[in-house]
């Protein structure tokens, strides 16, 4: 169990000493954290952030509408879902603050399309190669630059040209130190391998001990979040993914429960992160919303507009950001969805810009530069 | 790579021990499609897909009559929090049993679970022991693309036999019949909602207006979007939604809408039931189709799986899967053809990829899957057999749950996807853990030469001559850079 940590963190092997800058405690230019929580399957807005005030809602929703009764009020027009009680309360303190009506450039209605433009930043699928939380770093002070995905494997909006570790909590047993350093002279002369390998030892030495803490659950998934970016070297940026959105049919239970697993995922980072969480901002997005009718199997089908969270004592929270489209027939999109009115991407650049105190006319193309808006969403983040 | 290499890795799953080396590759390929056999020994005691629906629709019965139980103690406690059941992949899962109630479900559900695991250990099994590899990849290609995820009770207990039922029988016939297999299997009408789906017009949705019925346009768009012709090929929402019409009707007995008197049918199989079917001819991509029940939806299958969009779609993803993660124009266009030509005759298409030159000059790009690097090291070692579970449960650590990718796009078949930092600790750890379980000695300097013919490179080579046990050597040959590509 030992035999790892004692390999990264004794430097005994020489093999070590390529590792050893990568994990020098270096001063952070940036003490800021920000965490991606992707919403993979298109969650639905509406369920999430209710428009009870709009006369169409509870006519188009039916039985899905019926949570608005036990719905937090968050202003006249809109309720929070009532398995969002941490994210209420967050909401309740100012460190909260919800985007409705909001989509990327993306317009028709697959899933995977959809999550390439979410991730990449393009203005069309496939359209760039490299993710914006890659192309983020870029932006960052060198020593800042370190980011992680709360996975195996490193998802597309962390792929490109900066190296990102990725760490998810397995159950096998540690390898031994000695074959660790036979496999660090086996990949040498291998690129691809060499760099995997660079990451893969330097985040298990952050990792620690996580026995009592299998990982396995939101909440779990949340306080390890919080332990990969607390430390003085850690990372700056964490991407977690999150499934089980597409709710096709039976949407009341399903939705419930992934909004608890959430709401449970945030609380833990939250108290993980302790009192770095006043310089913490957490985007919770989704690549589509979900159609404004329900349809034939008590669920919704792929839509356009949907809702999107920016969490965290950075953010100038306590409020609502919409340009409500409404609900009547003839104001939806394509007759089935909410139009949407805020872009994503300049919410986004603008969330990261005011977050890290970078250029907005800088941000934007970086990070999107196929958007057709070129201005940020402004004053998202407190100063 | 030599050619050896390349038919035994690339195309193939790892050669075993002892395996005589193809003398000519692109024979040794072709010359499996005769000895196939899609039900070989390790498949022999596996649930049918009958036996399989019954016991989901029967576990699915037992679980109604807990909660009902539940419902009139009025001294239990409250209902537990319901744990999400899909916000698991790739870091969540459910929260473990807490509460007597839910070890009691947990019971319930044991024997849809033994359907899966067992599942899964009997597919390893064969994969592990069979002689005719490149069917058996093509037939994980082929799950993969009509991909269903057990992540709901249903589809947990029916993945297993609609890989073993609706694939592999088909692989080797035509494209139409393996689709036309595919969308009608229990495991795929239940998984993309097809069997809640119900027209608004038909019999018995006139009838239960009130009660909310109607459409669900889940499976129309896989259909278009990932089944056949691809994403952006010209579709518009109007056809989804016209397909979704015609495919009303089919659903399966005691999972979807309608009692047993309006789906009449064994509990847990497909049927065709015209009380739910959307009367009424459908247009889709300009054709017409006249109202013929479930001929109707078949005959729209029957134009989709030749449409030149889906040749080209296939021919992509194949090419995709056996030769580089961007694949070379080339030999997607010659695949393309032949399926075109042959209006999809599968061995032709395989045909065509194994004449594409590209397939045998690429370099080792491909970065094996979870699933392909596991039962490489397995063929290698022949330990096919185990523990189901503790089978299953490497597959996870491992980063890809066998029948579980989470979404109905299937597993990536990119290195991007496989190729994490972490992903790779564990294959590390995986690794020693395996080659500490061999009994029997090996040599891992011969078995390199074996599984590698002609393509080992010094760094390995040396690795593995300097490692201190034999069980070292052996893990070092597992993750050295040949062994992790293809």
């Amino acid at each position: 169990m030992t035999d790892r940590r004692h390999f990264i963190a004794g430097g005994a092997a020489a093999a070590l000493a390529a590792f050893a800058p990568r994990i020098a405690f270096a001063r952070a230019a940036t003490d800021r954290r920000f965490v991606f929580v992707i919403q993979r399957g298109a969650a639905d807005g509406l369920g999430t952030i209710l428009p009870v005030g709009d006369p169409a809602f509870a006519g188009h929703r039916g039985a899905l509408a019926e949570d608005a009764a036990t719905a937090r009020k968050l202003d006249g027009m809109f309720a929070l879902h009532p398995a969002l009680t941490a994210i209420g309360d967050l909401y309740g303190s100012g460190e909260a603050l919800f985007a409705h009506a909001v989509a990327s450039p993306y317009r028709d209605r697959s899933h995977f399309d959809g999550q390439n433009v979410l991730e990449t930043g393009g203005g069309a699928a496939y359209q760039l190669r490299d993710g914006w939380l890659n192309r983020l770093l870029g932006l960052l002070p060198r020593d800042s630059a370190r980011a992680i995905a709360v996975a195996a494997t490193v998802p597309l909006a962390l792929r490109g040209a900066r190296e990102v570790a990725s760490y998810a909590p397995s159950t096998l047993p540690d390898a031994s130190q000695d074959l660790l350093a036979r496999v660090t002279q086996l990949y040498a002369g291998d690129a691809q391998l060499h760099a995997l390998w660079d990451q893969a030892t330097a985040t298990r030495a952050l990792a620690g001990d996580l026995s009592g803490n299998d990982g396995r659950n939101a909440a779990a998934t949340g306080a390890l979040a919080a332990r990969l970016l607390a430390p003085a070297d850690g990372a700056r940026i964490a991407m977690i993914e999150t499934g089980g959105w597409d709710t096709h049919a039976g949407q009341k239970g399903r939705l419930a429960a992934q909004l608890r697993g959430l709401d449970a995922l945030v609380a833990a980072l939250k108290a993980g992160l302790g009192p770095l969480w006043a310089d913490t901002t957490v985007l919770v997005a989704t690549e589509f919303g979900r159609t404004v009718r329900v349809n034939g199997t008590g669920g919704t089908d792929h839509g356009t507009g949907a809702a999107t969270m920016l969490l965290g004592g950075a953010v100038r929270g306590g409020r609502m950001l919409a340009d409500w489209p409404g609900l009547a027939d003839g104001a939806l999109y394509e007759n089935r969805d909410l139009r949407p009115t805020t872009d994503l991407d300049a919410l986004i650049a603008g969330a990261v810009a005011g977050h890290f105190g970078l250029d907005p006319a800088r941000t934007m193309p970086a990070l999107f530069p196929k958007a057709t808006a070129k201005a940020v969403v402004p004053g998202l983040i407190r100063a | 790579m030599s050619d050896a290499s390349i038919a035994l890795n690339r195309f193939g799953l790892g050669a075993k021990p002892g395996e005589r080396l193809p003398d000519d590759p692109r024979r040794w390929l072709t010359d499996q499609f005769g000895r196939w056999n899609p039900r070989p020994r390790a498949l022999s005691d596996v649930a049918s897909s009958a036996t399989a629906g019954r016991v989901v629709v029967e576990t699915q019965q037992a679980l109604r009559m807990e909660r009902e139980a539940m419902r009139q103690r009025p001294a239990a406690a409250p209902p537990p929090m319901t744990p999400s059941p899909t916000m698991t992949p790739p870091v969540m899962a459910a929260t473990p049993a807490a509460d007597p109630q839910r070890a009691v479900r947990a019971d319930i559900r044991q024997d849809v679970r033994r359907l899966y695991i067992d599942g899964i250990a009997a597919r390893t099994a064969a994969t592990v022991e069979s002689d005719t590899p490149f069917v058996e990849r093509l037939v994980h290609f082929w799950s993969n693309h009509f991909a269903v995820s057990a992540d709901k009770l249903e589809v947990t207990g029916l993945a297993a036999a609609y890989e073993f039922d609706a694939i592999r029988p088909q692989v080797l016939g035509n494209f139409r019949d393996l689709l036309i297999a595919a969308e009608h299997h229990p495991a795929m009408l239940v998984y993309l909602d097809q069997a809640q789906s119900v027209g608004p017009d038909s019999a018995f949705g006139r009838r239960a207006a009130r009660r909310q019925v109607g459409l669900n346009e889940n499976l129309a768009r896989e259909i278009l979007e990932l089944h056949t012709l691809g994403v952006r090929t010209g579709y518009g929402q109007g056809d989804v939604t016209e397909l979704a019409r015609a495919l009303t009707g089919w659903t399966v007995a005691g999972l979807g809408r309608g009692g047993p008197r309006l789906v009449p049918g064994e509990p847990g199989q497909a049927v065709f039931a015209p009380a739910l079917h959307q009367p009424g001819a459908r247009t889709i991509l300009g054709k017409a189709y006249p109202d013929d029940g479930a001929r109707q939806s078949a005959a729209v299958l029957g134009d989709l799986a030749v449409h030149p969009a889906t040749a080209r779609h296939i021919a992509t993803k194949l090419v995709r899967h056996f030769v580089a993660d961007d694949p070379p124009p080339a030999a997607v266009t010659r695949v393309e053809r032949a399926f075109l030509s042959s209006n999809g005759d599968l061995q032709t298409v395989y045909r065509a990829l194994i004449a594409a030159p590209e397939a045998w000059r690429a370099p080792t790009a491909k970065f094996r899957t979870p699933w392909e690097w596991t039962v490489a090291t397995m063929r290698a070692t022949g330990m096919g057999r185990g523990e189901p579970r503790a089978i299953a449960g490497m597959f996870t650590q491992l980063g890809q749950s066998i029948w579980r990718p989470g979404q109905p796009i299937g597993f990536d078949d990119i290195a991007a996807s496989w190729a994490g930092p972490d992903a790779l600790m564990r294959r590390i750890e995986a690794a020693e853990r395996f080659a500490g379980r061999v009994r029997d000695p090996v040599d891992a300097r011969a078995l390199a030469a074996t599984l590698f013919p002609g393509t080992l490179s010094p760094a390995t080579a040396q690795a593995i001559d300097r490692a201190e046990s034999p069980g070292q050597a052996l893990a070092l040959l597992f993750v050295a850079p040949e062994f992790l590509r293809r």
